[in-house]
Parts: structure tokens; sequence; C-alpha cells
């Protein structure tokens, strides 16, 4: 197996041919927030919260969706690399309408986990309170848009590990949306297995489930990389 | 030679009054705390009606959804060295500002709030409020305190715990900035 050896902060490294930035900076330690990145999952680098600045070219690029390289010097926690990162969560929290104190998943959301590790303390960009639908139709789950960050981890998680590709993106800008079946009440999509592994995959209090009220949803957000390790190096939980 | 008693005020705008039981939270603490500061405006600890001037540290709990909290929003800020936005709804604007969902639809968010509240939901009598000069008017856009004055420091929390407030006023009293990082001290909801 070919390595590459590279440094994560002045730290060496060593990863294994076909690793990612991100591979390599959590092989050497260093903390890295992360929303769209899903272990298990394709990375897309939709949130830029990953972004490290390679020495030398002084170019920032997204960790998760970067390949290491031999010699590379990777840098993780720059001023300018952190004011990005914070900017980009207080965008996130103006984007959409996220109020923390009566969502089901406050205590258990990556969002608000991720404004802590960047130090968001208030937002700088005023809130836009986006007219945004809640889908409900689904007996067992529900969406609501108002919460998501259109990180598409329930796009991934679906196509990739349950094979069904019940969600899917529609529109661009402001009217960018997460959408079910050809854009249906989700409840009416054929497709869906109510397999839940979106519930388990969403970052935020977007879609849950309808039995949990506040601060009542736990996500099970390992289960992608076990399933895929089990079907694809036949490596099982209980093993 | 003791230091001067820092002149300290907390004041209520749009908000449930959570962080002011929060704040009352701090138990035995508060008698510290009024070894060291004299109070000279609050809900929960003075009866004076007007905000003072030469006030050294205010927390400020509530957004602002009102004329009359636009009013003392502009004037604490005057009259107040520090200004602390205290807890989620002066921070974010939180659930009084969710009428903000309506501001573009519907003739809009006040129109929206005040008819489902006096009018949809009434038993009977259903009749809209209008007292002028009593009754403040409300803005169409519910707002965090730092869209309408500048602010000093951050307390985010719905409410804050009495271990975050603490953890923010203990270091003024010595004059000194608090650092309010991590899950414990800084975190929405």
């Amino acid at each position: 197996m070919s390595v590459h050896t590279l440094t994560v902060d002045g730290e060496e490294v060593a990863v294994p041919a076909g690793a990612t930035l991100l591979d390599a900076v959590r092989a050497a330690g260093a903390e890295l927030p992360t929303l769209c990145h899903l272990d298990g999952l394709t990375p897309v680098g939709a949130c830029r919260l990953c972004l490290v600045e390679l020495e030398g070219s002084g170019k920032l690029q997204p960790a998760c969706a970067t390949a290491a390289g031999e010699g590379m010097a990777v840098l993780t926690q720059t001023p300018q690399l952190q004011a990005y990162r914070r900017m980009a969560v207080e965008l996130f929290f103006a984007e959409g309408t996220h109020v923390c104190a009566f969502c089901v998943a406050n205590g258990n959301c990556e969002l608000q986990d991720v404004a802590v590790a960047v130090g968001m303390d208030h937002s700088r960009f005023p809130y836009q309170y986006p007219q945004r639908r809640v889908d409900a139709s689904h007996p067992h789950f529900a969406i609501d848009h108002h919460r998501c960050i259109l990180c598409t981890r329930c796009v991934r998680v679906c196509d990739e590990i349950e094979g069904a590709h019940v969600w899917d993106v529609a529109n661009r800008g402001r009217e960018c949306t997460i959408i079910t079946g050809l854009d249906e009440p989700w409840g009416e999509v054929q497709a869906c297995t109510s397999c839940g592994k979106c519930v388990d995959a969403c970052p935020t209090g977007a879609i849950f489930r309808k039995d949990d009220t506040t601060a009542e949803k736990q996500t099970h957000r390992e289960r992608p990389q076990l399933l895929r390790d089990a079907r694809e190096k036949h490596q099982w939980q209980n093993q | 030679m003791t230091a001067p008693k820092l002149r300290f005020a907390t004041v209520w705008l749009a908000g449930c009054s959570g962080c002011h039981m929060s704040f009352l939270d701090l138990d035995e603490w508060l008698f510290e705390l009024a070894k060291h500061v004299d109070i000279v405006f609050s809900p929960v600890a003075s009866d004076i009606k007007t905000y003072p001037e030469q006030v050294d540290v205010c927390l400020v709990e509530g957004a602002v959804a009102n004329a009359d909290n636009l009013d003392l929003a502009l004037q604490l800020r005057q009259r107040t060295r520090l200004v602390i936005s205290f807890g989620d709804c002066a921070v974010t604007g939180n659930v009084p500002a969710l009428r903000n969902l309506w501001a573009e639809v519907d003739g809009g968010s006040r129109q929206s709030v005040l008819d489902r509240g006096y009018l949809e939901l009434a038993d009977r009598g259903a009749q809209h409020p209008h007292a002028p000069g009593i009754v403040p008017e409300l803005l169409e856009r519910v707002l965090p305190l730092h869209e309408v004055i500048p602010v000093d420091l951050f307390l985010p929390g719905c409410p804050p715990s009495a271990e975050r407030i603490r953890a923010c006023l203990e270091p003024l009293l010595r004059g000194e900035r608090p650092e309010l990082t991590g899950p414990d001290l800084l975190r929405f909801g």
C-alpha cells in the first residue's frame, strides 16, 4: 500500500494513498469543523467549514473533498480560515430560520455545535426569514425546510446507502431546496422505504421523527459508515 | 479604599423574562454581586421607572419588537458604558421574532400576529386593542438588539444558565472582559 507523507500545522503525518486531507487532519489529531461531511458518504464540499490552506499556494481547499498528496503542507487554523469559518456559520443561521430554543434537535444539533466551535456569539448578518415549507405528509417523519442547511446528507444517504434515491435538490440560489420524489409530498413517494436513514444523517432538526418534540431528537450519525463497512469490508458491528 | 460600586441595570424588552428568572437563580451569589454593584434599574430588583444616567453595565433581555422597546434600547445605549445582549431573544430575535416569517405575506407580520391573537382566537368580543400612549405599537420586524444599537458583549442561551451569567459578570466586577467560549458558556438554545 502506498503512503503519502505530509504535514498538518507542522505535524508530520502519513496516510494511505486515496485518503483525503480531512483524513490526514484527523490522523494528525487536529480539530476541523464539518457539517456536510458524514463518514460513509461521498464528500461534496458543500458547507466550506473544513477549508484548509495549502502552504505555498495560498489557496483554500475543502479538506473533505481534496486528495492528500505527498509533501503537502496543510494549515488548518490561520486567522483567515477562522474568520471565514465563523462567517460561514453566521450565514447558515441567517439564511434559514434556526430557533434552537424549541427545535427538536436542541442539544443534538451539529449546526449548534459548530457555532460553539467557531466562537459565534451572534450573527453579523440580518436573518432572512425565508418563506419555506413544512412537509408532514409521511406517516412517521417530517421535514421542516426552515431548518435545512442544504448539506445534502439525506440525498446521499438515501441514494448511496439505502438505494432508494427519494431525495434530490431543486432550484438554485435562495430558491434552492431539498425535494422528495418529483417534488411531491414525501408521504406520496412510493420509493421511500421509511428506513429513517435521512433522519439519522440530518445534522440539524430539519428531518425528524414525528414522535419527537423539543430537544428529543436522537440520531445515529455513525450508521452510514457501519453499513458501508459491512457491505464493502464485511466488517459487522458485533464482530 | 474599596473600589466604587458599579452602576448596574437589567432591562426586559420582548422576551419571556426567563433570562431574568435565570438571573435570580444566581441565589446566594446575588449577595456577592450586591457588594460590588448598585442596582439602578431592573424589573426584578428596583422600582425606578426611568432609565438613569451613567450606568456602567446593563443586561438587556429580549428582542426589539415594539415602539417602547425601541425607545428604551436607544435611551439605554446613550446612558450605558457596557451593554450586554442577555439571552437568545436579544442576541438572535429567537421566539418573538418568529412573526417575521409573515413579514411579507398576508398583510405583514404585525397585522398577522394581531389578527391571530385578538380576532381569530377570541372567544367573544373580538377586537384589536387601541390605546394610544398606553399600548405600544408593534414594529413590523422584530430585531435582535445589535441591529438597533451597538452591543458590547453577547451572552446567548435560552435562558443563559446562572453559571453562565456569573461567568460573564464576575470578570466585569474585576474590570476584566469575560471570555465566553465552549459549550457551557457559549451555546444557543
